[in-house]
């Protein structure tokens, strides 16, 4: 009945619904155009806002003298930059901050491959081990860094009672350059190995068994395997993480503030053993009484620079893996 | 001066409670006669906890309407954040309390502050202690806050240790053995001697440092507001003293306020401490088990003080006129007077000094010792000091110094004259 009735309503409508076929055609092909770009479109307005304008803003802020206080900023060009060539607490900073990124990174990755390699062998309770590894990355950072600050400790740390009972005496790691670097490294460590070894666990078992197969025909034991199938294969998961350990460990900061025994002015140490950048950073910005945003800012794209050259270095280095198969 | 996360936990003690509520009561009244009836929220924000939670109740009382809330930062961060708030015009309570060793560099900068002398409190100068109304004043001429308390000086002691270290014990005979402060070094020398293992004779170099400092006028600024750490014979003195102390084994090595410092006050592990008036509630919240081993001398040379806070109004606050009425009932003398009683802040209001209930207030933590007259001889004795808007950053450099030869990273003279350019780093 109804379909008597839509018949010749539906013969004078066809050229109007061809014409509303080819426009539904042309919206869907902006829509297959468009939409990917609006559907990551939240993505990169977030970041312009919250990312991209910070960063250039912090640029334009670092060719000022603008201090957070007194009003009156002016521009003064790269003095701020000039001036921190010859500023030997920033150098000290950024020595500290490589240093501890290197005692604390190198051996990270090699023990997280370890575990990874360890956790990829048919274990017994591999997902009780596998979890846990994990469970130091669910931690609240400044718990951590509390802790370990009161396990560090010179008189009252158990560090030290265990150094003592083994009649090696007490250390001062807070005080010390080498000792309280070690100390930071541990608490970084101790929170980023397990994450890690996850990643190359899984990047483990990704890895095809043929390889393995056929290695073990041509009579490669399981380390020459490690070295030769294994490494190879988890060229770009080593290279992630690199990457993502170099960025984490040249902002340092929340571990080597925390460090300090008042926790306030940034300078890391009595004689800025462990000031990072970051915290040199904070120490020209809030720190003290000093507020130079200008100064700071100029700090700040240094360090954003000096990521950005580690991490081509890291990059062409990790590169060469491949070379050594 | 400058003081780190002071904690000031209120020790209520019903009974002056009650006596005190009578007389707020009373001053209420003769105050409330400013009606209002809107719904109002001010906002305080403190570091440390000063005591004002039963005042806030009775101000709400005599001003239907109006609700009081307090924010409570540690100590660094409270005065960073006051900075940024005042700096991007937004974020600001109605009432913000400044601590003396960041008042000079805040009220370099009075456009954003109300100026108090506008809303009538040139009328109440006579109430403070004349320095301490003039500290506040910023260089056009506007009063930027109203003085709450004052740090005073005292040096506490454990008597227990000294009595094992074969020193007196009574706190007049303790008081006659430092005269002066080198007098105090040389008492360390022969506590030293004696004391129990693992004491020493002072917690931190640092602390006893800058209570030479707060003794010193001028100390780190002239007055013309130059930056005179280097040449003035008082600080390098004090310095020397300092190094005098260490050398002699006398420093515990921890620094004030921190964890380890913290834990040092449970363990026993120093015999003294420089002791303002609010450190009282310090001790008492740190080491609760140490009650009756805790007793108060008089502080080695001319008087002192270390700490003591101003109360101020930034412009961006929408309730200029109540936040005044605010602050001037928290920094009245009856209040004062009921903040000292209950967490120890010395008030900063002369008046005070000679009313019985706080010249014969004694501390039954401290062995009942006399602190309201200890603190307030100390306070009358004290001269007041020029300070200057980098005052903080000197007195972090000078303990980072004082630090680094407890640690023995550097030789006295090396860290000297480390100290020396940090100061000329900060000040330019």
């Amino acid at each position: 009945m109804t379909s008597t009735d839509n018949i010749p309503s539906n013969i004078p409508g066809n050229i109007p619904g061809v014409a509303r076929l080819s426009m539904r055609e042309r919206l869907h092909r902006v829509d297959r155009k468009a939409s990917p770009y609006l559907y990551v479109a939240p993505f990169f307005l977030i970041f312009a806002v919250f990312g991209a304008f910070p960063l250039l803003y912090t640029a334009y802020v670092s060719l000022t003298n603008r201090n957070l206080l007194s009003p009156g900023t002016k521009f003064i060009g790269l003095d701020n930059y000039s001036h921190l060539l010859h500023d030997s607490y920033f150098w000290n900073a950024v020595e500290n901050t490589l240093g501890i990124w290197v005692i604390s990174t190198v051996p990270q990755l090699l023990l997280a491959l370890w575990i990874a390699h360890i956790l990829n062998t048919k274990l017994r309770g591999r997902t009780f081990f596998r979890m846990s590894v994990l469970l130091p990355q669910v931690t609240s950072l400044v718990a951590v860094a509390l802790i370990f600050t009161q396990l560090f400790d010179y008189r009252y740390g158990l560090f030290n009672y265990l150094l003592n009972q083994v009649g090696i005496g007490n250390v001062d790691w807070e005080a010390g350059s080498y000792s309280s670097w070690i100390a930071l490294s541990v608490m970084v460590m101790w929170r980023w190995t397990g994450y890690n070894a996850l990643i190359y666990l899984a990047a483990m078992q990704s890895v095809p068994d043929e390889l393995y197969e056929a290695a073990s025909v041509d009579g490669a034991g399981g380390l020459r395997q490690f070295f030769h199938v294994t490494i190879p294969m988890l060229r770009p998961t080593i290279l992630f993480t690199v990457i993502i350990s170099t960025i984490g460990g040249l902002q340092l900061f929340t571990e080597p503030y925390l460090f300090e025994p008042l926790k306030q002015s940034g300078t890391g140490g009595s004689d800025r053993q462990y000031q990072t950048v970051a915290m040199y950073i904070y120490e020209k910005a809030f720190g003290g009484s000093e507020f130079k945003f200008g100064y700071a800012s100029a700090v700040a794209w240094c360090l954003f620079m000096l990521v950005v050259v580690i991490s081509l270095v890291n990059y062409l280095i990790v590169r060469r893996i491949r070379s050594a198969e | 001066m400058r003081t780190t996360t002071l904690k000031r936990p209120a020790k209520l003690s019903v009974a002056v409670l009650a006596a005190i509520a009578v007389i707020l009561a009373g001053y209420v009244a003769s105050t409330a006669s400013a009606k209002r009836s809107e719904n109002v929220t001010l906002r305080v924000d403190l570091f440390g906890d000063f005591g004002y939670h039963e005042l806030y109740k009775q101000f709400e009382a005599a001003h239907p309407g109006v609700t009081i809330k307090e924010d409570i930062e540690d100590y660094a961060t409270h005065h960073a954040n006051l900075a940024k708030h005042l700096a991007t015009g937004a974020g600001a309570d109605d009432v913000e309390a400044v601590e003396v060793g960041f008042i000079a560099q805040f009220k370099s900068e009075p456009q954003y502050f109300v100026d108090l002398n506008s809303l009538g409190a040139a009328s109440l100068k006579s109430q403070w202690l004349p320095w301490k109304w003039q500290q506040s004043i910023a260089p056009n001429g506007a009063q930027i806050g109203l003085g709450s308390d004052v740090g005073s000086m005292g040096i506490c002691y454990r008597k227990d240790l000294f009595q094992s270290a074969g020193l007196p014990t009574d706190r007049a005979a303790v008081s006659k053995l430092w005269p002066t402060w080198q007098a105090y070094i040389n008492t360390g020398v022969k506590f030293e001697k004696n004391a129990p293992k693992g004491t020493f004779f002072f917690d931190s170099g640092s602390n006893v440092f800058n209570a030479m400092i707060g003794q010193l006028n001028p100390a780190y600024y002239d007055a013309k507001g130059n930056v005179i750490v280097g040449t003035n014979p008082g600080v390098k003195n004090a310095w020397n003293l300092t190094m005098q102390g260490i050398s002699k084994g006398e420093s515990a090595g921890l620094a004030a306020f921190s964890t380890a410092w913290n834990t040092g006050y449970q363990q026993s592990t120093f015999a003294t401490v420089t002791c303002p008036a609010w450190m009282m509630g310090y001790i008492q919240g740190q080491a609760p088990k140490s009650a009756g081993d805790w007793d108060i001398a008089s502080v080695p040379g001319d008087g002192g003080s270390w700490g003591g806070s101003f109360l101020t109004i930034p412009k961006q606050s929408k309730n200029q006129q109540l936040a005044y009425e605010l602050i001037k009932f928290l920094t009245s003398p009856s209040s004062e007077l009921y903040v000292f009683k209950h967490t120890g802040n010395l008030p900063s209001e002369p008046a005070l000094y000679s009313n019985p209930a706080l010249a014969n207030f004694k501390n039954s933590f401290f062995s009942n010792a006399p602190v309201g007259k200890i603190f307030t001889t100390s306070v009358k004795r004290l001269k007041p000091q020029i300070t200057g808007p980098h005052q903080g950053d000197i007195q972090t450099a000078s303990s980072n110094a004082i630090q680094r030869v407890e640690q023995k990273k550097q030789t006295p003279s090396t860290s000297w004259s480390q100290f020396l350019k940090d100061v000329t780093n900060v000040a330019t």
